[in-house]
C-alpha cells in the first residue's frame, strides 16, 4: 500500500524552517478502515450505513454537550495561526491541512453548519460545510494524521488542544461505522485477551520464564519476573510491548532488577497485562473506562498495596490523569503512595535515598540524550512538582550514564516533538506519515549527534521506542540507537547480596 | 436619527448581554469529564488563577508561540483597553479616576489600536499559512474593527463631534430617557458599526474573551491523583459498576 516516498532532508535545528505549503501533499494518506469484525465487538456499527450523516451530527451534538473542551474550542479559535507551525506532521509533510487550526477547521466547519446561527444563515461567510461523504473522507484521512500530542495546545493563546478534536472526530466516525482498523482491533484484543498484542497468558508466562533465565545467565543473580502473585506489594502494569519487542524488553528487565535490588515484592498480572489504553486514541470514554477497570479488578484480586506503571507515554497520561476518574477510588490501596505511580518515580526515589546503587561504567562509551514523550510531557506529571516529568527521567538517566546532553530547547520538555507514531498511528500503512512526522525530532537529534557525539537516545514510551526503532534507519542511524530508560538502569544497577 | 439609534443600542445591548450570558451559561453547564490541563500545570486554585491571569493580561502562551504576532496582538488589545476605558466617560455623569488617568493616552491608544489591527490584517494577506486559514469572516471582523477605530479617531482628531451631546444621549438612554443625538455622519457610522459589533459578539470568534476562562487545558489544577474528578454523566456509568 505504502507508495515510495522521499525521506525528508533535515535542516538546521536553529533555523526552525517552516515549509512552504504543499496543498494536498498527504491527501491520500490514511490507515485501513476497520472491518465489521473489529467494529462490532466494541459495540460500533460494522459499516457505514444509510443515514450516517444524521447519526454523525446527532453524536456530535452529544459530545458537544458532554465535553466542555470540545464546545469551547469550537467557538473560541480566532485563527491567529500561532499553532500553524507547531505540528510535526505539518513541518514534515507541508500539507496545510496538517496545521493544527486547519485540522480543527475540518471539524469546526461542520460544527458551524449545524450548531451555530451564523453557519446556518451564512455558511459561506464563516466557512461552514455540510457533512458529505467527501468531508467524512477528509476527516478520516486527516484526523488520522494527528498523534494527539498536544504540542499545538502549548502555544495556543486559549489552550485549544487539537487532540481533543481529533478524539471527538474519531469517536463520531466509530459511531457511524467508519472506525480505524489498527486501534479497534487492538482494543478488541485487550477486552478478549488482556493486552494489545493479544499475547495469551501461557505465552506470557513462557516469555517471562525465558527472560528470567537470560537475566540469571547474564548477572548470576536470580532476578524474578513474578506474575499473578497474590499479596505482592506492587502491581506493575506495563505496555505489552515490554514483553516482546526491543528495546522495550531490556527496560522490563531493568524494572525487575530495581524491584529485586530494592527488595520490594511485586507482580505482573495476566488480567491487566497492558498499560496502554487505546480507548483514548479513539476518544471513547466508555472504552477507556472498560480497559481501565481491568486494572482495578487485577489489583483487587491480587490484593496488592500499590500500582506502578511501566514506561509508556500515552499509557501514563491515561494512568496519571484519568485512572482515578475512570476506575477509582483507590481507597483499598496503601494511602502513603500516589495511585498510580510511575516506575521512574519509584526508581528515582530509590536512587535519591540510596536504596539502589548504580555504576555508570555499565554504560561506558554511551552518550545519551532523551526524547520527552509527548503525553508524559504535556498530559501528565511525575513527582510532586510541576515539571517533574522532565527532571525525574533526566535524573535517572544521569545517574546511570557517563554523559548526558539535552537536545535543542525548542524540542524538549513541554515543547517536545512527538516521535511521529503516537495516537494510534503506529501502523505500517502510515509509514510515510510516520517518517515525515519524525523529521523535527530527527533534526534535533542530528544536531546533538554532530555537536556532542550523542550515541543513544533514551525513550520512556512503548510507542516512541517502536516508532524510532523503525524510522531511525531512514535517517541513517542504527535502529538500536533508541534505548529504554530502564535499560540504562539495568546496565548500571549493582545487584547481588553485597551487604 | 435619535430614535433609530436609541432603539438600535437597546437591541444591541440586549443581544450582546443575553447572547453572552447564554454562551457563558452553556460553557459553565457543560461538564469537563476528564482532567486535561496542558502540563506542566499549577497544582492549586490560586496557581490556576495566576496562570489564567498571565494568559489574559500577558498572552503568555502566544508569547511562546509567535513573538511578532504577540506584539501585534498586544498593541491592538492594549490600545483597545485604553480606548474602552476612556469611553466610560460617555456613560457616567462624573468622570472616575481611572478614566481620568488614561485621558492623556487616548490619542496614542487609538492609533495603537488601529495600527495593531492593520498589522494583523497585513499578516493575513502576506503570510502564506495565515492566508490559508483565514476565512471571509476573519477579514470582515478586522475591517469592522478598523472602521470603528478609524471613524472614532477621525472624530477625535479631525471633525470633532459634540461629545457633550453624545454623553447626554447615552446617559439619558441608560435612564430610558430620549435626548437628542448630534446629526453627524461620522458619528452615525461609528455608532452603527459599534452596534453591529455588539450584535455579532456572541455569535463570533469574539467569544475568545470569555472562552479563555473556560478552557479546560488552562483552567484545571493538576491534581488527578490527589482528588477524584468525576462529572455527573460519568458518575451515572458507575451505578452500573459491580
Ligand atoms: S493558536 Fe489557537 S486560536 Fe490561534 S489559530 Fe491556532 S487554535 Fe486557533
Ligand atoms: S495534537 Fe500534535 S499531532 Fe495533533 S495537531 Fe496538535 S501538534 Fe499536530
Amino acid at each position: 500500500m505504502a507508495a515510495p516516498f522521499d525521506t525528508p532532508e533535515l535542516g538546521n535545528v536553529e533555523e526552525r524552517r517552516i515549509p512552504a505549503l504543499k496543498v494536498g501533499a498527504m491527501a491520500e494518506s490514511k490507515p485501513y478502515v476497520a472491518a465489521a469484525a473489529h467494529q462490532e465487538p466494541l459495540g460500533f456499527p460494522g459499516v457505514l450505513e444509510e443515514g450516517w450523516e444524521k447519526k454523525a451530527i446527532g453524536h456530535m451534538g452529544e459530545l458537544l454537550s458532554k465535553y466542555r473542551s470540545l464546545q469551547v474550542f469550537m467557538d473560541i479559535c480566532v485563527k491567529c495561526g500561532a499553532c500553524t507551525d507547531k505540528c510535526h506532521y505539518f513541518l514534515g509533510t507541508a500539507d496545510p491541512k496538517n496545521m493544527p487550526v486547519a485540522r480543527q477547521d475540518l471539524f469546526r466547519s461542520v460544527y458551524r453548519r449545524y450548531f451555530t446561527p451564523m453557519g446556518k444563515i451564512a455558511p459561506n461567510l464563516v466557512g461552514a460545510r455540510d457533512l458529505t461523504k467527501d468531508v467524512l473522507d477528509e476527516w478520516y484521512n486527516y484526523f488520522h494524521q494527528c498523534s494527539q500530542c498536544r504540542r499545538c495546545s502549548v502555544f495556543c493563546p486559549y489552550g485549544i488542544d487539537t487532540a481533543e478534536i481529533s478524539m471527538a472526530a474519531r469517536d463520531i466516525m466509530d459511531s457511524i461505522g467508519q472506525g480505524q482498523k489498527y486501534c479497534n482491533e487492538i482494543i478488541g484484543k485487550v477486552h478478549k485477551i488482556g493486552n494489545n498484542l493479544g499475547l495469551p497468558a501461557p505465552a506470557l508466562l513462557d516469555t517471562l520464564e525465558g527472560l528470567e533465565e537470560d537475566m540469571e545467565a547474564e548477572t548470576g543473580v536470580a532476578v524474578k519476573l513474578p506474575i499473578d502473585v497474590h499479596g505482592a506489594e506492587v502491581l506493575l502494569v506495563t505496555p505489552s510491548a515490554d514483553f516482546f519487542a526491543e528495546p522495550h524488553i531490556l527496560g522490563l528487565m531493568g524494572y525487575a532488577k530495581v524491584f529485586h535490588a530494592a527488595g520490594v515484592s511485586w507482580t505482573l498480572s495476566t488480567l491487566a497485562s497492558e498499560a496502554g489504553n487505546f480507548g483514548m486514541f479513539i476518544g471513547n470514554y466508555e472504552q477507556m473506562r472498560k480497559i481501565s477497570l481491568r486494572i482495578r479488578e487485577a489489583a483487587l484480586q491480587l490484593g496488592v498495596k500499590r500500582i506502578i506503571f511501566g514506561e509508556c507515554g500515552h499509557a501514563w497520561r491515561v494512568a496519571y490523569s484519568f485512572l482515578n476518574t475512570l476506575a477509582g477510588p483507590w481507597d483499598f490501596l496503601d494511602p502513603r503512595y500516589p495511585v498510580p505511580q510511575h516506575i521512574l518515580e519509584f526508581t528515582n526515589d530509590l536512587i535519591s535515598r540510596k536504596g539502589i546503587k548504580l555504576d555508570k561504567s555499565g554504560n561506558d562509551g554511551m552518550v545519551l540524550t532523551v526524547h520527552d514523550s509527548c503525553n508524559v510531557a504535556r498530559g501528565a506529571r511525575m513527582g510532586d512538582t510541576p515539571g517533574g516529568q522532565f527532571t525525574i527521567p533526566r535524573a535517572v538517566i544521569q545517574a546511570s550514564v557517563p554523559k548526558f546532553v539535552d537536545m535543542h530547547p525548542d524540542t524538549i520538555c513541554e515543547k517536545t516533538f512527538c516521535c511521529g507514531g503516537g495516537g494510534g498511528l503506529l501502523t505500517d500503512e502510515l509509514i510515510e506519515l510516520r517518517v515525515k512526522g519524525s523529521a523535527p525530532r530527527m533534526e534535533a537529534l542530528k544536531d546533538v549527534v554532530e555537536r556532542e557525539g550523542v550515541t543513544h537516545m533514551a525513550a520512556m514510551c512503548a510507542i516512541c521506542k517502536a516508532q524510532f526503532t523503525k524510522i531511525l534507519p531512514y535517517f541513517g542511524h542504527d535502529r538500536e540507537m533508541v534505548v529504554s530508560v530502564h535499560q540504562l538502569v539495568s546496565n548500571a544497577i549493582i545487584l547481588g547480596d553485597n551487604d | 436619527m435619535t430614535i433609530f439609534f436609541a432603539i438600535l443600542f437597546m437591541v444591541a445591548t440586549l443581544v450582546m448581554v443575553v447572547g453572552l450570558g447564554l454562551k457563558i451559561a452553556q460553557y459553565a453547564r457543560t461538564p469537563a469529564p476528564l482532567k486535561i490541563p496542558t502540563t506542566p500545570a499549577p497544582l492549586t486554585k490560586p496557581g490556576v488563577a495566576f496562570r489564567l491571569g498571565r494568559e489574559a493580561l500577558m498572552f503568555e502562551s502566544l508569547f511562546k508561540g509567535n513573538k511578532p504576532l504577540w506584539l501585534f496582538a498586544m498593541i491592538f488589545h492594549l490600545g483597545l483597553a485604553v480606548v474602552l476605558i476612556r469611553h466610560v466617560r460617555y456613560f457616567e455623569t462624573s468622570v472616575g479616576p481611572l478614566v481620568a488617568l488614561v485621558q492623556p493616552l487616548a490619542q496614542p491608544a487609538g492609533l495603537a489600536m488601529v495600527a495593531g489591527l492593520l498589522l494583523l490584517l497585513a499578516r493575513r494577506v502576506v503570510i502564506e499559512r495565515i492566508r490559508y486559514i483565514t476565512g471571509k469572516s476573519d477579514i470582515l471582523m478586522l475591517v469592522l474593527l478598523i472602521a470603528i477605530g478609524a471613524s472614532g479617531m477621525a472624530m477625535k482628531c479631525l471633525v470633532h463631534t459634540d461629545i457633550v451631546a453624545v454623553k447626554a444621549f447615552f446617559t439619558g438612554l441608560m435612564g430610558f430617557e430620549l435626548r437628542p443625538l448630534p446629526t453627524d455622519p461620522l458619528l452615525a457610522v461609528h455608532l452603527l458599526l459599534v452596534a453591529a459589533l455588539m450584535i455579532i459578539f456572541p455569535f463570533s470568534k469574539l467569544l475568545h474573551a470569555p472562552g479563555l476562562f473556560f478552557s479546560p487545558t488552562r483552567n484545571q489544577t493538576d491534581t488527578p491523583r490527589e482528588h477524584r474528578h468525576l462529572c455527573d454523566w460519568a458518575a451515572k456509568l458507575e451505578e452500573k459498576r459491580s
